[in-house]
């Protein structure tokens, strides 16, 4: 009863260990030709050594984006990054590109969605892999393959030995994810950043790769920002959740909280719009209308124009209508924030 | 892979026979009687021309002709011009030449192109892109005849930069007409891979290459650039053959004593043998470029494999 792999959820996420990255109203734009797109809204959170944290939100919230500003891997131009991002208490913004370049790797590291197009077709994996430590470690080439071959071990890649001059088109869609995600812990990162690391794969793969990744954090004890739109990914691994929507965080708690009642009514719509095992045979509601065009963000709340539960004009509060104030976001009951003018009702609806 | 190759090889074997005949033939059907010709404004005595004409097979039908012509062929016989010199001999001496100006040609089209487009290709829209841009719509949009005779006007005559014609001055001598003949393909070159490498900047892998904290320079030379050569590379080597077409034009503008120069002195003296002769070998040099494209390709992009 020692191992710590059977601790619950909830007692990993009550010692958090010290800060790794703190990202402070972060903003992210796009200049462009026909409008400023407005991807990242001012976003801010932390993230401390072994912890877990969620980003959940559709295609088009900022959560991609905000997650490759950190990186400092988006084109600037177009694209404008302002704010504070904080790797180990340093300001990442502030560091020469030269700074930030050599914290890719060794401090934080991604791994993608699709492993077959985000790896080199023209390279072996082994020779991808081992590049880590050509690169950042002055390795040979004779020493990055054992080195990589090691890797392909750690991440459970059978005949690693035998399968490390093939190249990546020559493995299965699981495999190449895993190759990634060798790739993205050679250097010992203290984050990891996964960007929809198993929305390209089978079911039962999912599984794989998600418990490869816990079991990596569980040894390492690094900071892990799992970025998806699969609730069921959120619920099993992470410990805390930030849910997005056009370029702001709309809800934070830790997932039990979140999961169990929402702060949020974009909240609530998505837990609503997932088919639950207990109310089989209910009809499925999904939330009304479109996600926002960025370049033209609602005024005031920007879920309002879908959003079930808005009060407009007279039907409102002072100061809290939906259509015209923007809600900020605030501590709603302990451990949790929401940016809703409402949430006091929608939280025991 | 050799198997492939073995294939390849055999099947230029009917393409140099079709396009042999179709040489052939169309020296065949030219107007007008090269042994009459021969004679200048003097008509030749009849039995000299008798003679020629018989010694050169004149009298027979074409396919007559063109049977006898491979007959002599397989057995290594090229066959001889008016002037009783073997064929082969005036490809041996003159295709050093033509080897010399495609390698000049070659060259500039590689690097000049590969580096501008490069340049325009990593920073799209920004100034060195529309220079790129502008140059070489300028360049594609001029024939190469006149492009060879202002090359030669303003650089060999007025600005004295480079011999106007003729090999004297060793390699010196081919920059001129190299850069005139590679020219058009440059200019294409460029645009390719400009392209290629803009479209493959935004690609996944070069995004994955940039997580991987790798230095700029080598995120563009190994993970971009080997990627967008490929379509380069392959037209590169198809061009090698294309450009011995363009040799004819260039080696006579400059005076160059190439094949292409001797295979325009043949078609005006219509001396079937020794047009059907280098063409012939222009055309194995096309499709054994190929076959190196084709093959590079697969040490280029493991995805390919010929097996």
């Amino acid at each position: 009863m020692t191992a710590p792999e059977t601790s619950p959820p909830a007692a990993r996420a009550a010692v958090p260990g010290a800060t790794l990255l703190e990202v402070d109203d972060l903003h992210v734009e796009f200049r462009q030709r026909s409008g400023v797109v407005h991807a990242v809204n001012g976003v801010s959170y932390t993230l401390g050594e072994g912890q877990t944290l969620a980003i959940l939100g559709e295609s088009g919230s900022g959560k991609s984006v905000s997650a490759q500003a950190i990186m400092g891997i988006l084109d600037t131009p177009p694209a404008v990054v302002t704010g504070g991002i904080r790797f180990e208490g340093r300001d990442m913004l502030a560091m020469s590109a030269e700074e930030q370049r050599k914290i890719r790797g060794p401090g934080i590291s991604m791994i993608f969605q699709d492993a077959l197009s985000s790896l080199n077709p023209v390279y072996s994996v082994g020779w991808q892999i081992g590049e880590m430590f050509r690169v950042h470690q002055g390795a040979s080439r004779k020493e990055a393959k054992r080195r990589a071959i090691e890797l392909m071990e750690r991440v459970r890649i059978p005949a690693a030995a035998k399968r490390v001059d093939d190249y990546p088109h020559q493995f299965s869609g699981g495999m190449r994810q895993r190759v990634m995600i060798a790739m993205a812990i050679a250097l010992d990162p203290r984050i990891l950043i996964a960007d929809e690391p198993t929305t390209a794969l089978d079911v039962t793969v999912q599984a794989q790769v998600m418990d490869l990744l816990k079991d990596l954090q569980r040894e390492t004890g690094m900071g892990l920002i799992l970025i998806t739109h699969d609730l069921g990914v959120v619920n099993e691994v992470a410990d805390d959740v930030a849910v997005m929507y056009a370029g702001r965080i709309v809800e934070r708690g830790t997932v039990d909280d979140v999961f169990t009642d929402a702060a949020h009514p974009y909240t609530e719509g998505l837990m609503n719009s997932v088919p639950q095992v207990e109310a089989k045979g209910g009809r499925l509601q999904p939330i009304v209308g479109q996600p926002p065009n960025l370049a033209a963000i609602p005024s005031g709340c920007a879920f309002h124009p879908r959003c079930a539960r808005r009060r407009l004009g007279a039907a409102a509060a002072p100061g809290r209508e939906c259509a015209t104030d923007e809600p900020p976001l605030r501590l709603v009951v302990p451990g949790r924030e929401a940016a809703c003018h409402y949430s006091e009702e929608v939280l025991g609806a | 892979m050799g198997r492939y190759i073995a294939r390849r090889l055999l099947l230029t074997i009917p393409v140099l026979i079709g396009a042999s005949f179709l040489i052939f033939a169309m020296v065949f059907a030219l107007p007008g009687d090269p042994v009459a010709a021969l004679g200048g404004d003097r008509s030749l005595p009849p039995a000299v021309e008798a003679q020629i004409r018989d010694e050169f097979n004149l009298n027979d039908p074409l396919l007559v002709q063109y049977g006898k012509y491979v007959g002599n062929l397989v057995q290594g016989d090229l066959g001889i011009d008016f002037s009783q010199r073997p064929v082969i001999d005036t490809i041996e001496q003159r295709l050093p030449v033509t080897v010399r100006l495609a390698v000049v040609a070659i060259l500039f089209e590689a690097i000049i192109g590969i580096v501008a487009g490069v340049l325009a290709g990593i920073r799209r829209n920004g100034f060195l892109d529309n220079v790129v841009l502008v140059s070489t719509t300028l360049i594609v949009s001029i024939p190469i005849l006149v492009l060879a005779f202002v090359a030669q006007f303003v650089f060999g005559l007025q600005l004295g930069w480079f011999p106007i014609s003729g090999t004297s001055e060793g390699w010196g001598s081919f920059l001129l007409p190299g850069l005139v003949l590679a020219a058009g393909s440059l200019a294409y070159v460029a645009r390719l891979t400009r392209t290629s490498v803009a479209e493959n900047m935004r690609a996944d892998y070069v995004r994955t290459a940039k997580a991987k904290g790798l230095p700029r320079s080598r995120v563009i030379i190994r993970h971009t650039l080997r990627n967008s050569l490929i379509p380069v590379v392959t037209f590169i080597g198809a061009d090698i053959g294309a450009l011995m077409g363009g040799a004819i034009v260039t080696e006579s503008v400059f005076n160059l004593p190439g094949i292409g120069r001797a295979v325009f002195d043949a078609i005006n003296n219509q001396e079937g043998a020794v047009v059907v002769g280098i063409v012939t070998l222009m055309v194995f040099f096309f499709i054994f470029f190929n076959l190196i494209v084709d093959v590079l390709y697969a040490v280029l992009d493991p995805r390919i494999r010929y097996d």
